[in-house]
Order: structure tokens, then C-alpha cells, then sequence
């Protein structure tokens, strides 16, 4: 009877402590990539070559999603506004809504799922066909050639992305806005500039995509140096990566607005 | 060969973030290289400055001169200490005034500079005491009511001339 | 010094977990012979492997590698092993993502600072070692099996490695194939003097061309001799073995608890 009663308990413990544990793995595991990174700085081209993959690839996506964003924006915002006759407010509140929160967060998961994904598959498969075990017997250490190229290529691509996806974001708005619906695009345009400051909105949404580029890129090379090194090993940890870089973004995303705005 | 077209792309990538981030801060944040260097300070106490806001802009006769560039409250007169950064090119007399002035009925707050008569120019550093403060609109309305009140109609001309340069 | 044994494992006991998978294992290998270490699936011959590279460390006992215990050494200690040292994975390992000609250049891009000209011409001589000159730009996926595990050969020997370790370099690779492999590891191991130890369940192919052949068997060395002495044994345990007999000493059921009639009959129940 106890027993029955225990092992829901029992069971919510083991998973507590399998998380704590994977946490703190993750973090050493980050230590790991900043003291073996040397290499992937001197050799710029495996960092340049991971550049291409995680960022270039991932160019369309975000500029076809930005663009998509801003322009509902432009026409919820039109909307909602005009019903209270402020409707040259529309460049400030488009530029305003994808500076803070909806460039860094939503170029964050598009990053998540577009390459984030792609980078544990591609480690898993590697640890699965033993090349990670080949590149250490060659006594060459896979977290500084295959790890640390790559976390350094998303840390770099993701803020990058963030700005394209707002400059994006800010198009579609100005396209709806003053294009489709005819605003003023002096009044678009002034209203944004007067109403956006560099430090607080820019900078600071800059710093999200960065902490988001990290954690994301974390997540992804762990998950993937961790994988089980079978087919479902690699398929369950990329569904891993992807689900756990959205929930650590929005919840970052909360502590950082927190302390930030 | 294929890893010049990467570096070619990589380059590319780069350059667009970079791109971005000038556009984000100079088209959309009006960060504009001049704002700091070819400015000058000068401050206003005021009674009450309402809603008014850091960054708040500084105009004269429609024009923006300046922008509002620190607001703190002096500990010993319990009035507002305003500091106004005003653009290098555009000079006041030393008896210019300052107001506190809404754009429309409900919009954003702002600082009106109205030119006086004295031959000598406002130096940097310097400071407008010639200060008229915020339209609060509760106290108006209030006030409005009591005089209405106690007085009768005949003193509410008064009230008419103070509300005037609002408009 | 040369008939000091340059590997030497001295009651070396491994397990993961509760589950032991060698335990007191002793083995000697001398400088310059190729030795086969055979066993059943699951045995445990490839962690012996892993045990010598270092990947994996013993749980008690001394690896000993060129008078040096690889048991007890940091990873600094462990990567200047590793340089000495040449390993074909059992299929081939190939970096997916580089071309057949930087797969090979691979040791030598990260281990020698030698221009690029002459990383160039090595290339070209260990692929013409492994009869696969011409293939520089494949990709590995473009390769067969027999092609990658060759390429995965010349990678191995980039550095010319003092000792060879083949994890199954026979497995899933067609007769053909098998026997240019097979040729291949005798002929490095003769011209080049390199130590070699391979893993391996091909008994034929094997007895052909080793100096000393290790059985393992539930963790254990069960037998051990030349070729020729392996041939003529008349343990029933290497006969089975060698003749791949279905049963003999090793069941061909797994010791199920219950009879098959009882587990047939349980749906009628």
C-alpha cells in the first residue's frame, strides 16, 4: 500500500534529480567549450565554415518570418489604434514590440528550430557513426573541433539574425502601415524615432538575442554530444533541443525583460 | 574553392547584421552623431512639470531646438530641476522663457521656448527663470469649480488668460 | 628491448555498472606482431580495444603500452598516447562532412604544421598504399563500404602510428573486399614493423594472416596460441569456434527459464 502510494513520489524525485544533474552537466559541459575554444578562434575557418550553416542557411527563414510579423503587426496594431484615433503611433508600436520582445524571441526559436536542430542531429550522427570516438583516438579533442566551432558560430549568428528579422519586422510594418493603408511615412517614421531610445530598446534587445544565441547554441551542441548514439537516440534528442531551447527562451525572456525594462 | 563562396556568403552575413544594427540605431532610434557633441545645456526650474518626460523635445515657434536631457527634483525648493540640451546653432536671449505645453489635448508633453528682448545671449551652463509650469488638468478643473463657486461668473476671465498660451 | 612485450595487460577487470564484462584479463603482445583478439559478439574484445586506446579506463588493473600505463594517465598524457597510435573503426568512422583527400589530411592538418603542398603528396601516397589514388574529391558518401574502410586505413596510417588497433575491419564487406582488407593489414603490418591488434569474429580470414590469436570469452581469455596451433586444437570450445558448428559447448537457445511446450501452451490457457 505504502509502495503504491510512494512511487509517484519516488518517480517525480528521479526526474528532479535527473534534471539537476543534466544542468549541472550542462554546465560544465559550457566551461568545457569556453576553455577549449582557442582553436576554433585561431582557426577562424571551421568557425567561418559552422557560420554559413547556422547563420546564412538560416537567412530566408528569418527574413520571410520578419516580414510576415511586421506586416500583422502593422494591420492588428492599425486596427486597434485607430479606434482611439492614434493611428501615427503605429511606427512606434511596431518597432517598439519587435525591439523588446518579438525580433529576439521569435528569431530565437526560428534559430531553435532551424539550426539548433540541425546541430544535435549532425554531433548525435556523429557520436553514432563514431567519429567523435575517431577523432579523439587521433587524440584530437571533439569539443574543440566539432563542439566550440559551432557554439561560437551561434553565438555570433544569432544577434545577427535578431537585427535582420526587427530591420525585417520594421519593413513589413512601414509596408502595411504606410504602403497598403496609406499613413504618413513622415509621421511613421518620426513617431518611431521619437518614441525609441538606443540604449533601452536597441541595445538591450540586442543583449536578449545574445544571452538567447547562448543558450540556444548550448542546448544544442549538449543535446547532441549527449545524445544516445542510436536512430532514436538522435531523433529524441533533437525533439529535446528544440523543446528545451523554447521553454529556456521564454523563460529567459521573462527574467531579462524583468530586469531590463 | 567551394570554401571561398562560404567565406564570400559568411562575409555577406555579416556585413547584413551590421547593416542592420546601423539601420536599427540610426533610422528607427534617431541615434544622430551630432545630438551630443554640437549641443549645450541649460536648466529650468519649474512648479510642476506634469508628464513630462527625459528626451522630451525642446521647441521654439513649432521648431525642435533641443531635447530634454535630465529631470531631478531640487532637494531644497521642492521645485523641478529640468536640464535641456539645445542644439549649438540656434542662440536665446538671457530672458527667454520656458513652458510646459501639450501637443493636442491628451498628447505628449512638451517644452516651449519663447524668445525675450535682452541683447545678451544665454550662456551654456545657464539658466531660464522666466518658467511657467505644467496644465494639470484635474487641478484646473478644480480650481475652475471653487472660483465658480465662491466668485461667480465675472472671475473666470482669469482663468481663460492662464489657460490661453496652452493653446 | 624487442622481445619485450609492447602491450601488456595485467589482471585488468572492466564493467559498466553491475554488469562485468572483463574481468583478470592477461595478455602480452610483442613489438611488431599482428595479433588477433577473437571472440563471440558481446564478449568484450572490442573494450579490450578501447582499454589499449585509452578510450576507456579499467576498473582495476595496469594497461600497459610501450612502458607506459595508459590506466593511470591525465588526457594530456593520454593524447601524446594517441599520437603514436592508429585506430580503424569498424566502419570506418569517416568524417561525413570533408572530402576523402581531407579525411586523410585530417592527422596531419592537426598534428604537423607542414605546408599545404606536402600534406598534398602524403595524401596521395597513403591513398596509393590502399590502391585508392584518384578518389581525393569523393565524398564519403560517394564510397563503398570496402572503398571507406580503406580510406579509413590511410587516414589511421597518416602519422605512420607505431601501433594499429582494427576494430572488425572485416565486418559487412563483400569477399572481395575482405581479402584486399585483409591483405592490406598484413602487408602495412610486414613493411612498416607497426604493432597491430585486431578485433575480429572472422576466424578464416584471420588465422590467414596473424602472428597470435587471443580467444575471449565471457570476459575471459579462453584460449590463446599461433594459427597453426588454434587448427589442430581439439578443444571442443575453439573447435566450435573455428569450424562455426550451430551447437557444441556454446548453446545455440539462450538458457530460457522455462520449456518451449509450456510457453506455447500459455495462450491456450
Amino acid at each position: 500500500m505504502f509502495e503504491t502510494l510512494a512511487s509517484p513520489f519516488r518517480h517525480l524525485g528521479a526526474l528532479t534529480i535527473n534534471a539537476i544533474w543534466r544542468l549541472g552537466f550542462a554546465a560544465r559541459f559550457l566551461g568545457a567549450i569556453v576553455m577549449q575554444s582557442g582553436q576554433s578562434l585561431l582557426r577562424l575557418q571551421m568557425t567561418i565554415r559552422e557560420m554559413y550553416f547556422a547563420g546564412v542557411l538560416s537567412l530566408i527563414i528569418i527574413i520571410v518570418s520578419g516580414l510576415f510579423v511586421g506586416m500583422v503587426l502593422g494591420l492588428q496594431g492599425y486596427n486597434t489604434l485607430s479606434r482611439f484615433g492614434s493611428a501615427d503611433a503605429l511606427g512606434a508600436l511596431v518597432a517598439l514590440s519587435l525591439l523588446r520582445e518579438l525580433g529576439p524571441v521569435l528569431a530565437a526559436l526560428l534559430f531553435a528550430s532551424r539550426s539548433g536542430s540541425a546541430m544535435t542531429a549532425e554531433i548525435g550522427l556523429m557520436k553514432a557513426t563514431e567519429q567523435l570516438d575517431a577523432m579523439s583516438v587521433m587524440a584530437v579533442n571533439p569539443i574543440a573541433r566539432v563542439v566550440a566551432p559551432r557554439f561560437w558560430a551561434g553565438v555570433i549568428s544569432m544577434p545577427v539574425l535578431a537585427a535582420l528579422f526587427n530591420v525585417m519586422g520594421i519593413f513589413g510594418g512601414y509596408l502595411v502601415g504606410v504602403v497598403m493603408i496609406g499613413l504618413d511615412a513622415g509621421t511613421f517614421w518620426s513617431q518611431m524615432q521619437s518614441n525609441v531610445d538606443l540604449h533601452y530598446d536597441v541595445v538591450n534587445g540586442l543583449i536578449k538575442s545574445l544571452v538567447f544565441g547562448v543558450a540556444v547554441t548550448l542546448i544544442a551542441v549538449f543535446e547532441g554530444y549527449d545524445a544516445t548514439p542510436t536512430a532514436a537516440g538522435v531523433s529524441s534528442a533533437t525533439t529535446r533541443t528544440v523543446v528545451t531551447s523554447a521553454l529556456v527562451i521564454l523563460a529567459l525572456d521573462f527574467v531579462l525583460t524583468a530586469f531590463m525594462f | 574553392m567551394k570554401r571561398s563562396t562560404i567565406d564570400l556568403w559568411v562575409g555577406l552575413f555579416v556585413a547584413i547584421g551590421i547593416a542592420s544594427v546601423v539601420f536599427l540605431s540610426l533610422k528607427v532610434a534617431n541615434l544622430t552623431p551630432q545630438s551630443s557633441t554640437q549641443s549645450y545645456t541649460v536648466t529650468a526650474d519649474f512648479d510642476n512639470i506634469g508628464g513630462l518626460k527625459v528626451k522630451a523635445p525642446v521647441k521654439s515657434a513649432g521648431v525642435l531646438v533641443g531635447r530634454v536631457s535630465n529631470i531631478q527634483l531640487d532637494s531644497k525648493t521642492y521645485q523641478a530641476k529640468v536640464t535641456l540640451a539645445i542644439d549649438k546653432q540656434y542662440q536665446f536671449s538671457r530672458d527667454v522663457s520656458a513652458e510646459i505645453l501639450t501637443a493636442g489635448l491628451l498628447g505628449e508633453q512638451y517644452i516651449g521656448l519663447t524668445e525675450g528682448g535682452d541683447p545678451d545671449t544665454l550662456e551654456p551652463g545657464g539658466k531660464i527663470t522666466l518658467t511657467s509650469s505644467a496644465l494639470v488638468l484635474e487641478q484646473l478643473i478644480g480650481k475652475f469649480m471653487t472660483s465658480f463657486a465662491e466668485k461667480g461668473s465675472s472671475d473666470s476671465s482669469t482663468h481663460a488668460d492662464k489657460a490661453a498660451p496652452q493653446q | 628491448m624487442s622481445h619485450d612485450p609492447y602491450i601488456e595487460l595485467r589482471n585488468v577487470s572492466f564493467g559498466y555498472g553491475k554488469r562485468q564484462i572483463l574481468s583478470n584479463i592477461n595478455l602480452r603482445i610483442p613489438r611488431g606482431q599482428l595479433v588477433a583478439i577473437m571472440g563471440g559478439s558481446g564478449s568484450g574484445k572490442t573494450t579490450l580495444l578501447r582499454l589499449i586506446s585509452g578510450q576507456v579506463r579499467p576498473q582495476s588493473g595496469e594497461v600497459w603500452v610501450d612502458g607506459k600505463n595508459v590506466a593511470t594517465m591525465n588526457t594530456r598524457e593520454l593524447y601524446v598516447h594517441r599520437r603514436k597510435m592508429g585506430m580503424l573503426f569498424q566502419f570506418g568512422a569517416l568524417f561525413t562532412d570533408l572530402s576523402v583527400a581531407d579525411n586523410v589530411a585530417f592527422p596531419l592538418r592537426e598534428h604537423t604544421a607542414l605546408p599545404e603542398d606536402m600534406i598534398r603528396d602524403l595524401v596521395t601516397l597513403k591513398l596509393s598504399a590502399v590502391g585508392l589514388r584518384g578518389t581525393q574529391t569523393l565524398m564519403p558518401a560517394e564510397l563503398s563500404g570496402g572503398m571507406a574502410r580503406r580510406v579509413a586505413l590511410a587516414r589511421a596510417l597518416a602519422l605512420d602510428p607505431e601501433l594499429m588497433l582494427y576494430d572488425e575491419p572485416f565486418t559487412g564487406l563483400d569477399p572481395i573486399s575482405l581479402g584486399v582488407i585483409a591483405h592490406l593489414i598484413k602487408r602495412l603490418n610486414l613493411a612498416l614493423g607497426t604493432t597491430a591488434v585486431m578485433v575480429t569474429h572472422d576466424v578464416h580470414q584471420s588465422l590467414n594472416i596473424v602472428d597470435y590469436v587471443y580467444f575471449v570469452a565471457h570476459g575471459e581469455i579462453a584460449a590463446e596460441g599461433t594459427p597453426d596451433a588454434v587448427r589442430q586444437s581439439d578443444s571442443p570450445w575453439l573447435k566450435q569456434f573455428v569450424h562455426g558448428d550451430p551447437d557444441g559447448p556454446v548453446h545455440f537457445a539462450y538458457p530460457a527459464g522455462t520449456s518451449l511446450a509450456d510457453d506455447l501452451s500459455q495462450g491456450v490457457r
